[in-house]
């Protein structure tokens, strides 16, 4: 539990913590690069003057600039390859502020966006939708049956470990356990009775953005984009509750209203990025975890700058996964195999690195 | 006057903490509360600060009912040093001291001059200016205790709660934290609320003390009038002599196995 990171000296401390701005300008530069780049990368190679080209003139609507350009290629840029690289960035960005989230009120650097059983929650949902083929809402059906089923988890989940007092951390944490477990059996025994259908639901719980539309990308940025406002606007509350609820209610923050606003948001965050794309792990641990080292833990530092870093990490994941490998594997699957190795290397080498006190 | 309480009861779920208190706390006063584990002490402290509401009765701060001041008008009258805290983040102990002026900073404004001025007082008040940039997470239980401390003084609010707040300092800084506590109760006129373990410490530096036995008020006075092998033997079940003592100017307590 209190396995936090060891930190770096006081001296790069005040160098760097400061900076603030100028991480956050680096890092949308550094996303703005990343998204024209990897749009000219895939199976149709396309130099990055004319991907520029193309969006500015999407944007400016000065169809002369193109002139020249292979005619196939605003299309693959617009169509086919923005709106699946705007929703990794967007979902990386979403997974990370929640983390951010859940790590500060459950006052636990190990919590991610899951710890509630939203991951659980959407993916019993999204195979439940797959499993009976219910398409009433067309290619909506399951990511609206994933929100619904993660949404229905994190509020019984409240329920199940709210009491008088508000919620407490332990409860929740608890609380999730024991619905994502049951949620897991659930799912096992849907795949158990789904027969030839189980390839799908196996997929689509291993997480993807292929074949993401401009659709996608309104409604993850809707999402995203309350969530950063709610958050932003407590973050200097979450900071309070670092110090307990008491501190915290005696230096004026409403620890109950606040618990139960930020949770909710950044589930809900969680919640559409899941329908999104499917069970994408450690963005939500990783992100907030290393960024703390760079901002320390201020929350009105830690936010901006992971919400950037997040969009940053899933979108050259996605990148990997979608145009340097031979054949493209689950996105999750990808994120848990370079960031699990990952964490645990840092991990050990900070906590060794403790113990011996250097 | 800063408190009046008025027939306060509190429960957890079917067991009553606070049973029925009343009493009247005057500004300018340094007051100990005094009491064996479990006799209700943090918790009529959680009523004060409103950070629990009592289930009959009504507490009076300034002559308004305590419960219909926002928390944020009470985050700038009464700053809490709690008795038990583990900060899992490693905030530099600077940060956590600002900490203490957020109720005077606008929520999206930076600090103001004045906010750094005053975080550094406090700092050098409390004897923590030398480790102003180390982690939070790093201190000793005793350092991260002088840490909130001052965090509370920064807050400049007319009441101070201490709850129990001298439990892991050594003696000599639980001497200079009760004098800094002292000097804001005779200079500033604020008022000081002090839950103490230590009751010569509490006869050192309290005008009075209040007694607690079983959620309910066993005694409560000034200190020359109430500490006395009686009240002590009633509340404790020890036997104790009191003394007037004249190194310390004050009433002692010593005990008899």
């Amino acid at each position: 539990m209190s396995a936090y990171l060891r930190h770096p000296p006081p001296s790069f401390r005040s160098r760097f913590r400061h900076s603030t701005t100028l991480h956050i300008f680096l890092l949308g530069l550094g996303l703005t690069a990343v998204i024209i780049i990897s749009s000219g990368m895939g199976y149709l190679k396309i130099p990055v003057v004319a991907v520029i080209k193309i969006i500015f003139t999407r944007i400016s609507g000065q169809l002369d600039i193109i002139e020249g350009i292979d005619s196939i290629f605003p299309v693959v840029v617009i169509d086919v390859r923005l709106p699946r690289i705007l929703s990794a960035a967007i979902v990386g960005g979403g997974l990370a502020i929640s983390g951010v989230v859940f790590q500060g009120i459950l006052l636990n650097p190990l919590a991610d966006p899951y710890t509630l059983g939203v991951s659980a929650g959407a993916a019993f949902g999204a195979s439940l939708a797959l499993l009976f083929n219910i398409v009433f809402l067309g290619t909506y059906s399951v990511p609206m049956f994933a929100f619904v089923g993660a949404a229905g988890t994190l509020f019984f989940v409240i329920y199940l470990s709210s009491s008088s007092g508000g919620v407490s951390s332990n409860n929740l944490i608890l609380s999730g356990i024991i619905v994502a477990a049951i949620l897991s059996a659930g799912i096992s025994f849907l795949k158990y009775i789904a027969d030839e259908q189980v390839a799908v639901i196996i997929f689509w719980l291993m997480g993807s953005f292929a074949s993401k539309t401009w659709m996608d990308v309104a409604l993850t940025m809707i999402f995203v984009s309350c969530g950063l406002g709610v958050v932003i606007f407590f973050a200097r509350d979450l900071n309070l509750m670092s110090l307990g609820k008491r501190t915290a209610s005696s230096l004026g923050v409403d620890t109950k209203r606040v618990t139960i606003i930020l949770l909710v948001t950044a589930s809900l965050v969680a919640a559409i990025c899941v329908s999104v794309s499917g069970i994408i792990g450690f963005v939500g641990l990783l992100v907030p975890h290393m960024m703390r080292l760079l901002t320390g833990p201020d929350n009105r530092r830690l936010v901006p700058v992971s919400l950037f870093a997040g969009a940053i990490l899933l979108l050259i994941a996605d990148t990997i996964t979608r145009a340097v490998l031979p054949s493209e594997i689950p996105i999750g699957v990808l994120t848990a195999l370079i960031g699990g190795p990952f964490f645990c290397y840092v991990f050990r080498k900070q906590h060794t690195a403790k113990k011996t006190g250097t | 006057m800063p408190f009046s309480l008025n027939h306060i009861s509190f429960s957890y779920t079917d067991r009553k903490v606070i049973d029925d208190i009343s009493i009247v706390m005057a500004a300018g006063n340094f007051y100990g509360i005094i009491g064996p584990n479990g006799s209700g002490k943090s918790t009529l402290l959680d009523l004060l600060s409103k950070h629990q509401l009592p289930a009959s009765g009504r507490i009076l701060y300034n002559g308004k009912t305590l419960a219909t001041y926002s928390k944020k008008e009470l985050s700038k009258e009464i700053a809490l040093v709690p008795q038990n805290f583990y900060i899992n983040f490693p905030f530099t102990v600077k940060e956590i001291v600002m900490m203490g002026r957020y109720p005077h900073i606008p929520r999206f404004a930076a600090p103001s001059s004045e906010d750094v001025k005053a975080v550094r007082e406090v700092m050098e008040k409390a004897e923590i200016s030398e480790f102003a940039d180390r982690y939070i997470t790093e201190l000793s239980g005793g350092e991260r205790q002088r840490v909130v401390f001052a965090r509370a003084l920064a807050q400049t609010a007319p009441v101070l709660i201490l709850d129990e707040a001298t439990s892991n300092l050594d003696i000599n800084f639980s001497i200079s934290l009760l004098n800094i506590a002292e000097q804001t109760v005779k200079k500033g006129k604020n008022t000081v609320i002090a839950v103490m373990q230590d009751i010569n410490l509490a006869a050192v530096y309290c005008d009075y003390l209040i007694f607690m036995s079983h959620g309910q008020i066993a005694a409560h006075g000034s200190t020359q009038s109430v500490l006395n092998p009686e009240i002590i033997h009633a509340v404790f079940n020890v036997d104790a002599k009191v003394y007037q003592e004249s190194y310390s100017q004050s009433l002692q307590v010593v005990f008899r196995k």
